[in-house]
């Protein structure tokens, strides 16, 4: 098992490690610190890639997947300075460049796709301005006859339309997907070699993304260019990388090929990764990493992950243990590496059925709901029943009306028609129309624990205001529900006086689902709640949830774009297009046997493991 | 995301409802009604100063019947709402009363020195906008540096200071005591274009800028900061563009938006700010008119002065926005 070269013959050839002289592009020995501290964001990195092929950079947040991804353009944010290492494309090293050739390398050699598209385009400038100006930039073609017939190339390439006028647009009259192909046009308009794509399809809806995957999966393909996909999404990477590089800390801490690291992982933080994502094929609860990764300056002497590490042994804390070849085609920085490899695929957990609840008695009953958005109605005749004790998903994509229809069973939206019946008795439209009792019983969390705590607020004072206003408890005894209610949701006591800046983002959500059941609700409505959360931690705010609805019998309704989270939570699933419901069903039925065109389609374009190992 | 799919540009509305035509046409009406309420306003506040016009005029030896008489003339005995809609009736045909100092048509007064105050005005503007732009810019450009740091201190001390500091500091440095570079007075006779003596305005129109600058330099930096840290600033470094089409294709008209309300405001300010440095350099504008008029109770020329004022903010704050509006894609779309 020792000594094994790089040129070996191997059963994943095709997908298998790149050899030196046929790299696109190799990084060495990467670099990034902060100019000020000197603290190292991303130290150790090396990779490289082929062409034509695709390397996964998956991380959470603050794993420093994107400041690597930028380095190997040479850029870096404010504030933070390359140190050391170097990134060749041929004979040329990007980081040694002057500041003029860098800027012809720069869209010429290698190109850049951002996260956000909507923020990335310029807002003053039209769609094919900014697409001729990257050719113009980089002497593209002859003239501008020549480039201005590149620019319809391009715009047939990512499938958008071609006509003049069209081009003429400015940003704001695109969707998000339609500008995110303009990003990827811009992007393979000079035939660069490298292409770094960072996140290039968080905030659109699967359809799109499933799109947007295909169109860099083909370009890079059939233009043979390399390219680096930075993403925190296992699924996504799963559906387009040949390879993966999953960063922990500032460092690389496994690289091999795809399908050989999903069915077996060989460091420990990639097999929690992996048991954190919830799973289409079938029932199993999700498992959150207690903890939270140490920031730059932070970070432990010996392995980065030791602190939340379940094999954690004492020799884990005797220095950084080196990237290092465990078998053949695959590297792990763990020193029990070999042990990892050999335990059970992470993919087995327990199934549970869900049976078809009966809704005769239903806590909550719409009846031809309506709501409008000033002149154009959002929702069309919406029946639909929540049983006592039972998880509803609502499932759809951005513009579906799913979050129209939970904010107007809060009370939230004003413009409703139809009937809401609560324990029986018609919900007033808005939440202030209605009797206190009601709006205790039906409580809402919000999609961003970042906005929906009050930063002047303490933990304690925010779960025990409810309980104020609601006349249920004061004083000392509103502290002791808070302390019992924090303590549910696995938030210790001496939460109670800091405030929300102090928190991370699954700690704020703990907070507000502690504020949300404080006031012991019938009905609990969960708004994309998970969105704004990494995998780890959205399994375990979803094990959470799922673990308080069970233990205190509450009525859940909880909205999502995320299909495969569905079946670790609901046991119904109503999936929502255009305002209506188009199905509805127990989780297991829909997702294995779907009925409607829609549900269908929607099956198909989410990215998932099984679909991507298959 | 739904609403913006409907075709709304589809639906047929008149030309007043619809495109920058049609926000000009309202906000002109809209410009009007705040006049009409400003008349009110002035008028009433007029009517509340103390004193009598006609004792005022006729001075401490008038006799009670000849102070019947003015009064009778000047048609001060008739009721209020009457001597209201008989100036506004007259402002409507640009006949702003006559002057009860002078016994000349207020328009006839003031002609002169509104164009004098206009100029001195423009000339202000017209300096100091271009120059703060280019600084803010650079300085936001060279965030932090030598040039930044200094610029920031500069203008936060001539923030700070009241112009009519300013004009008495430039006098003395550049007018008197210090060096005699330049005239301390501007006097521009009776029936002379202001532009005639280019030396005299000088002074005036520096510390006009001197007072403006400062604050467009800093949101000018301010908003430049801004756009040269979004990201659509840094993908177009990361496409390869040079440097210069960055920042005068990228960053500039993005960074100018907010700019142009800041300078409104301060031009209208100008319009006022121009008393007080009339004053100072014994300049033939409207300034002077106004300290004339209060001091002898010449209520018309008062309230004309203080409407002229009041339509130079409206006028100022309309540019302003339609301004904003060309530089801004995403409003013109929102107005279709």
């Amino acid at each position: 098992m020792t000594d094994v070269g790089h040129d070996r013959p191997g059963p994943v050839a095709g997908r298998g490690g790149v050899k030196e002289a046929a790299a696109a592009i190799t990084v060495e020995d990467l670099r990034v610190e902060l100019r000020r501290t000197g603290h190292d964001i991303v130290a150790d990195i090396g990779f490289r890639i082929g062409p034509g092929e695709v390397l996964g950079l998956v991380g959470e947040s603050g794993s420093g997947k994107t400041t690597a991804g930028l380095a190997l353009l040479g850029h870096t944010r404010r504030g933070v300075r390359i140190a050391s290492g170097s990134v060749r494309i041929g004979d040329t090293d990007v980081l040694r460049l002057p500041p003029a050739a860098l800027r012809r390398l720069r869209g010429g050699l290698i190109s850049y796709v951002p996260q956000d598209p909507s923020a990335s385009l310029n807002p003053a400038v039209r769609i094919g301005t900014q697409l001729l100006e990257t050719l113009e930039a980089h002497g593209f073609g002859s003239g501008s006859d020549e480039r201005r017939a590149r620019v319809t190339e391009l715009m047939a390439e990512v499938a958008l339309p071609t006509e003049a006028r069209y081009l003429r647009r400015y940003p704001h009259e695109l969707s998000g997907g339609q500008q995110q192909r303009v990003g990827l046009a811009m992007a393979f308009a000079n035939r660069p070699r490298l292409i770094v794509l960072d996140e290039p399809t968080t905030g659109l809806d699967v359809s799109t993304q499933a799109h947007v995957l295909t169109t860099v999966r083909d370009l890079a393909a059939t233009h043979g260019t390399a390219a680096l996909y930075v993403t925190h999404d296992l699924a996504v990477v799963a559906a387009i990388a040949d390879r993966l590089a999953v960063m922990y800390a500032g460092r690389i801490v496994e690289e091999g090929g795809t399908t050989a690291i999903f069915d077996q992982p060989a460091h420990p933080y990639t097999r929690r990764l992996i048991a954190a994502i919830p799973h289409l094929g079938g029932r199993r609860e999700l498992q959150g990493i207690p903890g939270r990764a140490p920031s730059p300056g932070s970070r432990p002497p010996g392995c980065f992950f030791a602190p939340r590490c379940s094999m954690h042994v004492p020799a884990c804390d005797d220095g950084q243990p080196a990237l290092r070849e465990v078998v053949p085609d695959r590297r792990a920085r763990c020193i029990r590496a070999e042990e990892v490899l050999t335990l059970p695929p992470p993919t087995a957990g327990r199934s549970t059925t869900a049976d078809e609840p009966s809704t005769a008695d239903a806590v909550l009953r719409l009846r031809s709901v309506c709501c409008a958005y000033g002149p154009v109605q959002v929702l069309h005749d919406i029946d639909l029943d929540l049983a006592p004790g039972e998880c509803l998903a609502l499932v759809g994509e951005s513009g579906s009306g799913k979050t129209t229809l939970a904010r107007s069973i809060a009370g939230l939206h004003k413009d409703r028609t139809g009937e809401i019946l609560f324990d029986g008795h018609p919900l007033e439209g808005p939440a202030r129309a209605r009797a206190q009792d009601d709006r205790r019983r039906v409580q809402y969390i919000f999609q961003s624990p970042y906005s929906s705590l009050n930063p002047r607020r303490t933990v304690g004072q925010a779960v025990s205001r409810p309980l104020e206003i609601f006349g249920t408890a004061r004083g000392r005894e509103a502290e002791q529900k808070a302390t019992a209610m924090l303590d549910l949701v696995s938030l210790g006591k001496n939460y109670l006086d800091r405030y929300p800046d102090e928190l991370s983002g699954g700690e704020r959500q703990r907070v507000a689902i502690a504020r949300a059941l404080v006031c012991e609700p019938a009905v609990l409505i969960c708004d994309e709640v998970t969105s704004a959360l990494d995998v780890s931690v959205q399994a375990a705010i979803v094990d959470l949830l799922a673990r308080l609805q069970r233990d205190l019998g509450l009525s859940m309704l909880f909205v999502t774009h995320n299909l495969p989270l569905v079946r670790s939570i609901a046991g119904r699933v109503a999936v929502m297009s255009l305002g209506r419901i188009v199905e509805l069903g127990t989780v297991d039925r829909v997702l294995r046997d779907p009925r409607d065109a829609y549900t269908q389609r929607l099956l198909a374009d989410t990215p998932s493991l099984e679909t991507a190992s298959a | 995301m739904i609403a913006a799919e409907v075709p709304t540009a589809r639906r047929r509305r008149s030309f007043v409802t619809r495109g920058v035509g049609g926000f000009i046409v309202r906000r002109l009406l809209l410009g009007l009604l705040t006049l009409f309420l400003v008349s009110l306003v002035v008028f009433a506040a007029t009517q509340a100063l103390p004193g009598d016009p006609a004792r005022a005029i006729l001075g401490r030896g008038a006799t009670p019947e000849s102070l019947t008489a003015l009064r009778e003339q000047l048609n001060l005995n008739r009721s209020i709402p009457y001597q209201y809609t008989d100036w506004l009736g007259g402002l409507l045909v640009g006949d702003a009363g006559t002057s009860l100092a002078a016994t000349r048509p207020v328009t006839e007064l003031l002609g002169d020195r509104l164009l004098n105050s206009a100029f001195l005005v423009l000339c202000a503007a017209l300096v100091s906008i271009p120059i703060s732009i280019a600084i803010g810019a650079y300085a936001a450009l060279r965030r932090d540096g030598a040039f930044d740091v200094s610029s920031s201190l500069i203008t936060l001390v001539l923030a700070a200071l009241p112009e009519f500091v300013v004009g008495v500091a430039l006098i003395v440095l550049l007018a008197t005591t210090v060096s005699n570079l330049l005239p301390a007075v501007s006097s521009i006779p009776p029936g002379t274009a202001p532009w005639a003596d280019l030396e005299g305005l000088v002074l005036p129109t520096l510390t006009l800028v001197l007072a403006v600058t400062p604050y467009v330099v800093r949101i000018m930096r301010a908003s430049m900061i801004e756009v040269l840290e979004s990201e659509y600033v840094e993908m177009a470094r990361l496409k390869g563009l040079p440097e210069r089409r960055v920042i005068w294709r990228h960053a500039l008209p993005n960074a100018l938006g907010p700019t142009f309300q800041v300078i409104a405001l301060n031009l209208a300010y100008l319009a006022g700010g121009v008393i007080i440095v009339e004053f100072v350099f014994n300049f033939p504008g409207i300034g002077g008119a106004l300290r004339d008029a209060v001091s002898t109770r010449d209520l018309p020329v008062v309230q004309a002065i203080a409407m002229v004022i009041a339509a130079v903010y409206v006028l100022t704050n309309l540019a302003a926005d339609i301004a904003t509006i060309l530089v801004t894609p995403r409003l013109r779309t929102r107005l279709r």
